[in-house]
């Protein structure tokens, strides 16, 4: 145990941060992907890791942090613009994951397109991030894998409000995994076979990955025993106990 | 909004409403206290005498929220969290969890950390693999191998609890590294668990691999062809036992996997006797692994542990996804990072909810008492599936 505090006098356990400062919110929600020319992202990427470590004299050697570069060029990714026009709205590369935004429109031809003529046979995952303030609110990412190209996988993102096509048609994988991100999201698939709740009950209110959902819970109780239990019995709307996150 | 959205109890009854059943037909709830179901799984079966008509799994009575809680903790504090999901073995979800934040950092983790980390895991894939096997055959009736199985998995836990302190929730990974070294003479006696292991595995294969009954109650039953496990997202000893010999350890390789010898068990009839092969198999190669790491950490002494972490882990803005073999298939983490010092989405891809998921089209016809051996082939654990 002593030869562990000899070798790394800067990294303490991992514990003593936890009453480390609440995640900011996000002002841009996702990586810039900027062409590669530009001088500004190196600027920005500099100034990012500033705030963190401030004591460590070991900062300034620091590499500058991956940063996003555009992968629009790429075969796979022309392709996939040629075959289906106007799928393709941006494309880029970050930490070697490529990612494609996908008009949400085109979605499911986008996909039908990547099994068939590609060979992404694989839907790895698929699953949605909540940015609250942003207007079309929800980020739906999948993760191609083709068992033809090696390591390469594929990352499609489309930009959601509470309805998103149904990609169920392309992979039966995609079933559960649109049925858990309709119950954590309340994000509709359309064209879905059976899109009930997956991981909570019947009759749950609410979608519990939503930034506006309290952490500890809303008041299950009325839910289920609505005479036992009225509406307002837990940490309410209005009180000041309820946590909301970032 | 809530009232008008679609799942709620007001526009889908359980179930399925009026059950619309045959003439000979009958509704049984399998679960979810059921003791074949490892845990909480709950099955409503549409049976016609004792054939199964369709199956339907109902989840969640784990659910836990984890994702939820993910986003409150920071980097590190997550750690702790991703041993709950797979519980008998959290050495590869620590694992998983700390690759995909190495990867968004650029950490640069020591060699020989690498090389005890990938010793954990395969003990953990081991002591993994004989709990399956030790619980299917019970389910079947079979209640000599889980006496022998045991006697293995207590040595590991035993030496899991000698590294780390912790037995089944191991929280034996950091970002960049390990929390701890190992301790002295700790190797040898890994060394002499795993040298005379070979003969355990034969003692297993001893009891079941041409036992006739066992033999009669696997062969044929819940078979799911290559194409098929590939459509439903199959990962693991199920896509292997159809005939492909892919697996994360050598597609994607991660650590130092590539340094390393062993060979991908394939199975050829995509059944639960092709599935027990090819883990009865990996459990080989998993002892192979670990006598080739003894050998480098032996050659190779030092106390590196951890690579340069900074001390308040905030990565960049961005996603990023990496994903390990886990003993029941590939587990991935998926991360959207704002640059904050807490995860701002951290998804899990638990193999056993993906693999879960095509169990109603591999019990559809079996009989009742076959659907155990479908359950228990598919190898889930329900916290992960319910997380």
């Amino acid at each position: 145990m002593s030869e562990d505090k000899t070798i790394s006098p800067e990294t303490p356990a991992p514990e003593p941060v936890s009453k480390a400062p609440e995640t900011p919110a996000p002002a841009a929600p996702e990586p810039r992907p900027v062409p590669a020319a530009a001088p500004a992202p190196a600027a920005a990427a500099a100034a990012a890791p500033k705030p963190a470590v401030p004591a460590v004299p070991a900062a300034p050697p620091k590499p500058a942090g991956p940063k996003p570069t555009d992968a629009s060029g790429k075969p796979l990714v022309a392709a996939l613009a040629a075959a289906v026009p106007g799928s393709v709205l941006d494309a880029y590369e970050f930490v070697g994951e490529t990612t494609v935004k996908v008009d949400p429109g085109k979605l499911v031809e986008a996909c039908r397109h990547l099994k068939d003529a590609e060979g992404f046979t694989y839907l790895v995952d698929l699953t949605a991030v909540d940015w609250k303030e942003r207007d079309p609110r929800f980020d739906v990412l999948l993760l191609l894998h083709s068992f033809s190209r090696g390591q390469e996988r594929l990352r499609l993102k489309a930009a959601v409000g509470e309805s998103c096509p149904s990609v169920t048609g392309v992979w039966l994988t995609a079933n559960w995994m649109e049925r858990e991100v309709f119950d954590m999201y309340g994000v509709r698939f359309d064209g879905h076979p059976d899109l009930r709740r997956i991981l909570t009950w019947d009759g749950f209110q609410g979608h519990p990955l939503r930034k506006d959902f309290p952490v500890e819970g809303i008041d299950t109780g009325a839910a289920i025993y609505p005479e036992r239990y009225p509406e307002g019995g837990g940490p309410g709307p209005k009180d000041p106990n309820r946590k909301v996150l970032s | 909004m809530s009232e008008t959205t679609p799942g709620t109890a007001a526009q889908f009854p359980p179930l399925e409403g009026p059950p619309l059943l045959g003439l000979h037909e009958m509704e049984l709830n399998f679960g979810p206290q059921h003791p074949s179901t490892h845990g909480v799984l709950r099955l409503v079966l549409k049976v016609d005498g004792e054939r199964i008509v369709s199956a339907r799994p109902d989840i969640g009575y784990l659910h836990r929220g984890t994702e939820k809680l993910f986003e409150t903790e920071t980097f590190p504090m997550v750690v702790p969290h991703t041993d709950r999901m797979d519980y008998v073995a959290s050495a590869t979800n620590n694992h998983a969890y700390v690759l995909v934040v190495e990867k968004l950092l650029g950490v640069e983790v020591p060699k020989r950390a690498q090389y005890i980390r990938v010793l954990l895991d395969e003990m953990q894939r081991i002591s993994s693999h004989v709990l399956w096997l030790a619980t299917a055959a019970l389910d079947l009736g079979a209640i000599t191998p889980f006496f022998y199985t045991f006697r293995e998995r207590e040595v590991i836990l035993d030496l899991f609890e000698e590294y780390c302190g912790a037995r089944l929730t191991l929280n034996c990974m950091r970002i960049g590294g390990l929390p701890v070294d190992l301790t002295p003479g700790w190797l040898e006696k890994v060394r002499a668990f795993t040298e005379p292991f070979e003969k355990n595995v034969d003692e297993y294969e001893e009891l079941l691999t041409e036992n006739r009954i066992w033999k009669q109650r696997t062969i044929g039953i819940g078979v799911l062809d290559e194409k098929r496990c590939i459509e439903w997202g199959m990962t693991g000893p199920v896509l292997r036992a159809a005939g492909k010999a892919w697996d994360i350890r050598r597609a994607i390789p991660y650590e130092v996997y590539p340094e390393l010898e062993f060979d991908i068990p394939v199975g050829k009839n995509a059944d639960t006797y092709d599935r027990y092969l090819v883990r009865v198999a990996e459990l080989r190669q998993s002892r192979r692994i670990v006598l080739q790491c003894l050998d480098w950490l032996e050659k190779n002494p030092g106390t590196e542990i951890r690579g340069k972490v900074p001390r308040v882990i905030k990565p960049p803005a961005g996603e990023a996804y990496a994903a390990v073999e886990a003993p029941k298939g590939e587990l991935g983490f998926h991360l959207v990072a704002s640059g904050g010092n807490k995860p701002y989405r951290l998804h899990v891809r638990p193999p056993s909810f993906i693999n879960l998921q095509a169990l109603p089209e591999m019990a559809q016809g079996h009989l009742v008492g076959d659907l155990v051996a479908v359950i228990g082939t598919i190898d889930i654990v329900l916290g992960e599936v319910d997380r």
